[in-house]
């Protein structure tokens, strides 16, 4: 690719500013989105596997009655933190690195607008979770009243507190200034001719997914704020005792917690929609409905909050306000699968290893989806509300919705970074274990959850039991079948059937029209848009 | 992937479901329709909507699969090219809105029902604390706490060794159950002491948050006599999982009969606190007081759980100035799990359990509280709230 060939003549002359430095200081000083990217993703597979070696642990002591492993006390740290982990520490930071990869090669772009903040919002992330990771070896443990943060409970938490909400400080400057990052760089950085509407699917969720952060992240930044002098200055934000309201806590949390749920899958719709138009060989149906629909989710996100919170004492017309914005977000969710299915309709498919996950994310989403459906019917809500049923529910969207998009993301774009092709069969394996695990692991929850099991429990009735023991079979196939994911990540940067420019028969879009491995710096021309080169 | 690998997930698979068919306890699959007339209306809003999700999932992935295996390019499929229609945008905007109308529209009703409080036959007050519950029956005056079957509470300790399975209802059981009449309509306020809990019972459809400094509202009309089961829903600390609710529904000649035997309970309970006591018997009922109240913390030779709950053994408080330890107790710790015990336990336990803490996981302080003392330095402090003095509690040693 011509691209390619210039960028390479560039580095014959100015080694210094065009190629990789040498060594570890080329990762600490970086400012090269691909760099950035890259440090992202490996960040954010690290925490993974620290977050789900949490899971195993609650997992292990949810297998059978009674306490066997662990004291309540740490169950429900590794609870919070599981939590914490996988949402600010997995989800977030790969779709952060998804972006820094291939929104300036998907919009002809030479890098992002602001290249040292991006540098800085990277490296902030690494010390924030030192930070957070650490308050479980303090004396007064890791923070243990839930991912959620409600006070008073939280407060009677030892002094690792102030690290916590410290740590969380962090990561939310780290999210905002990533975020910004986008913005400017979809705003300023398209080359003539790439419009609004030409812009891939993944550009414009993520568009819409840094409003949505720019918009919350403070707002949960005041809450913690509120929490941290309401132990330490002697304020009564959410004390009654001192005129405050421990609910109010809950709205200002939600405000932000529920787009931040939008935040965690509107980037996995565009992962989506970039794939199955790939391996379907034709065009994503509906364009302009899906940028409409996922601005209608990111609107729609801001105003039903509540409905976390149905048992907490509402005006009926406060439930009933709530239910119904709730039972609002299935119409654009549903018209972005049907236009999925619509996309696949009449195509001409092939199944690699990310059309088997884009197609696994669109089913075992749905299935969320139409759990969430039912949890905002309210008088149904009020037996749901705190069960397994809750947490079977956000996990079908969270794991086989915003993590398998994750998966066939890497498996996707993986030969344009590596210039190598993934081991397919592998690949494939690694989708059906995984497929398989999954649905033992979180489908017997919605039983356990029905029959009236609490979440946040660490022991249970016998009643209980033989579901559970299910669960817990699929947690430890699942958590271990992603070391399989890690090998043949490895083993795809180490070697394998080199990959064409276009890698893949169906794809379109400018990422494919540069080599395989992408060049260190990419479009420092501004390509030409024509119908062959932009996706839809 | 070649036809082995498939052989090898089918066989996963089977192993899988194999002890799931003979093992799994059926019955606990759904939600239970309950005994009252909303617990029955809440289930069938669930199942309406639940077997509405099942059609649009079958219709959706119906077509996918179809799509899935017919239009493979392995099958010699090509591709057509079309990629936008407004009309079936707008139709598949509109069915939904439709389906969701018809959902509404009966959920809302549901919703305006148990929103109703008008006409309750009887109030009960429910304070959640960590980690039992307070019933206060605010028309018959009788009042008591609710807390995990202490066997239970035994067995379910790390090192045990008591197999759980052999509880029926583990877990699910308390030592004093909530009592009510069937076929009145109850109303309960949902308070909290310390942190939020949530009071709730399946079989009643009722879950409401108790949340400290407010009081929410609550109702349920039992149908069927019987024994209902629940469990605190709302993450509430280290034994969140261990607080139960159990609501045991009477025919109203029982329940007025069991009203009468609470009244006289109350009385005798005046009788012993004011007779004097041995050291022995204060140290024996201490040690109960203190396994039901204490030793989730403090643990069971009150060792503590370092950096989170302080020993009581050897400790500053329970060998040193008995004022002190008696304020506590009685008080709590302020912005610490420490609660105040003074409202939650009769003169009779306060004494003994502090009698017990003094002279148990070789601390010596020799002295003993008895309930009688206890008695009137709580009138004394609910006068003046002041520091106890110190010369009233000379005479005891």
């Amino acid at each position: 690719m011509s691209y390619s060939d210039s960028t390479h003549d560039h580095d014959g002359h100015d080694d210094h500013h065009h190629g990789p430095a040498k060594g570890m200081m080329r990762w600490v000083k970086t400012t090269n989105h691909k760099d950035i990217g890259t440090l992202y993703l490996w960040f954010s597979l690290l925490m993974f596997f620290i977050g789900g070696g949490m899971a195993l642990i609650i997992r292990a002591e949810l297998g059978s009655p009674g306490l066997q492993f662990v004291d309540p006390m740490f169950f429900n740290s590794m609870t919070t933190m599981h939590a914490i982990v996988m949402i600010f520490g997995v989800v977030m930071p790969a779709f952060v690195g998804l972006a820094n990869w291939m929104i300036p090669m998907m919009i002809g772009a030479p890098d992002m607008a602001l290249p040292r903040l991006n540098n800085w919002s990277f490296w902030i992330m690494p010390f924030a979770f030192t930070i957070m990771l650490s308050t479980l070896f303090m004396d007064s443990g890791g923070p243990a009243g839930g991912w959620t943060l409600y006070p008073p409970l939280v407060l009677q938490m030892g002094d690792s507190f102030a690290f916590v909400i410290f740590a969380i400080h962090f990561m939310g400057i780290s999210s905002v200034m990533g975020s910004i990052n986008i913005v400017a760089t979809i705003f300023n950085m398209r080359p003539p001719g790439m419009t609004m509407m030409k812009m891939p699917m993944f550009v414009w969720t993520w568009l819409i997914t840094a409003y949505l952060l720019i918009a919350t992240i403070p707002v949960f930044a005041g809450a913690v704020t509120m929490l941290l002098t309401d132990r330490y200055f002697g304020t009564s934000f959410f004390s009654a005792a001192g005129g405050g309201d421990p609910v109010m806590f809950q709205h200002i949390f939600w405000f932000f917690g529920h787009p931040e749920v939008y935040i965690l899958i509107l980037p996995a719709f565009g992962i989506v929609s970039s794939i199955i138009p790939t391996f379907a060989r034709k065009p994503l149906f509906g364009y302009d409905s899906m940028v409409y629909a996922t601005a209608s989710i990111a609107f729609l996100s801001f105003i039903v909050w509540a409905h976390h919170m149905f048992t907490t004492g509402m005006p009926l017309a406060g439930e009933l306000f709530f239910m119904f914005s709730t039972m609002m977000i299935s119409v654009p969710t549903g018209v972005k699968v049907f236009n999925w299915v619509a996309t696949m309709w009449r195509g001409s498919m092939t199944f690699e290893t990310p059309m088997l996950f884009a197609i696994g994310f669109v089913i075992m989403f749905t299935i969320g989806g139409l759990s969430g459906l039912m949890l905002a019917i309210t008088p149904a809500d009020i037996q749901y509300h705190d069960t397994y049923f809750v947490v079977a529910h956000f996990h079908y969207v969270l794991v086989p919705g915003a993590i398998y998009s994750l998966m066939a993301a890497t498996y996707y774009w993986i030969p344009k970074w590596t210039g190598n092709m993934y081991d397919e069969k592998l690949g494939k394996l690694h989708f059906w274990i995984s497929t398989i695990f999954v649905n033992v692991l979180f489908f017997p929850m919605h039983f356990v959850g029905l029959a009236g099991m609490p979440r946040r429990i660490p022991d249970y009735n016998n009643m209980f039991a033989d579901w559970n023991f299910i669960a817990t079979v699929g947690a430890f196939g699942f958590g271990f079948s992603q070391l399989l994911f890690v090998y043949i990540i490895l083993k795809c940067i180490k070697g394998g059937e080199t990959a064409t420019d276009e890698v893949w028969e169906g794809a379109r879009g400018l990422e494919w029209t540069v080599a395989s491995p992408a060049p260190y710096h990419t479009f420092e021309v501004a390509p030409a848009i024509s119908p062959d080169t932009i996706t839809r | 992937m070649t036809s082995g690998v498939y052989r090898w997930m089918l066989l996963i698979v089977c192993t899988l479901a194999l002890p799931s068919v003979s093992l799994a306890d059926w019955g606990a699959v759904n939600m239970p329709v309950g005994v009252t007339e909303i617990s029955g209306k809440v289930y069938d809003l669930h199942m309406r909507i639940f077997i509405w999700c099942c059609w649009i999932g079958a219709a959706v992935f119906g077509v996918m699969f179809y799509s899935i295996f017919k239009h493979r390019k392995s099958k010699g499929a090509v591709a057509a090219d079309f990629h936008e229609s407004t009309t079936v945008e707008v139709i598949w905007t509109i069915v939904p809105l439709v389906i969701l109308i018809a959902m509404a529209i009966p959920a809302a009703r549901v919703l305006i029902q148990m929103e109703d409080f008008s006409d309750s036959e009887m109030s009960i007050k429910v304070t959640g604390y960590q980690w039992r519950w307070q019933y206060e029956y605010l028309d018959e005056g009788i009042s008591f706490y609710s807390q995990l079957d202490p066997a239970h509470n035994v067995a379910r300790q790390a090192d045990s060794g008591i197999d759980v399975e052999q509880f029926e209802h583990y877990l699910k059981d308390v030592d004093n159950a909530l009592v009510v009449p069937v076929g009145k309509k109850i109303r309960f306020l949902h308070t909290a002491a310390d942190v939020i809990h949530s009071w709730w019972v399946p079989d009643l459809a009722v879950k409401k948050d108790s949340i400290p400094g407010f009081i929410n509202e609550n109702w349920a009309l039992i149908e069927e006599p019987g024994v209902y089961r629940g469990k605190c829903a709302e993450l509430c600390g280290r034994d969140h999982g261990f607080m139960p609710i159990v609501v045991k529904a009477l025919p109203q000649e029982e329940y007025d009969t069991w009203v009468s035997e609470q009244k006289m309970k109350t009385a005798a309970v005046d009788v012993d606190a004011i007779r004097q006591w041995s050291q022995a018997e204060l140290v024996a009922t201490g040690e109960k007081v203190y396994s039901a109240n204490c030793s989730s913390c403090h643990q069971k030779e009150g060792q503590g759980i370092p950096g989170m709950f302080p020993p009581i053994a050897g400790s500053d408080i329970a060998t040193g100035d008995i004022s002190i330890h008696i304020s506590t107790v009685m008080n709590g710790v302020a912005d610490s799990p420490m609660q105040a015990f003074g409202s939650r336990l009769s003169d009779v336990d306060l004494a003994a359990v502090i009698t017990y803490q003094r002279n148990a996981f070789g601390n010596s302080a020799g002295d003993i509280l008895q309930p009688s003392l206890m008695r009137s330095l709580r009138q004394g402090m609910r006068q003046s709230a002041l520091e106890l003095p110190q010369n009233n509690l000379q005479g005891v040693n």
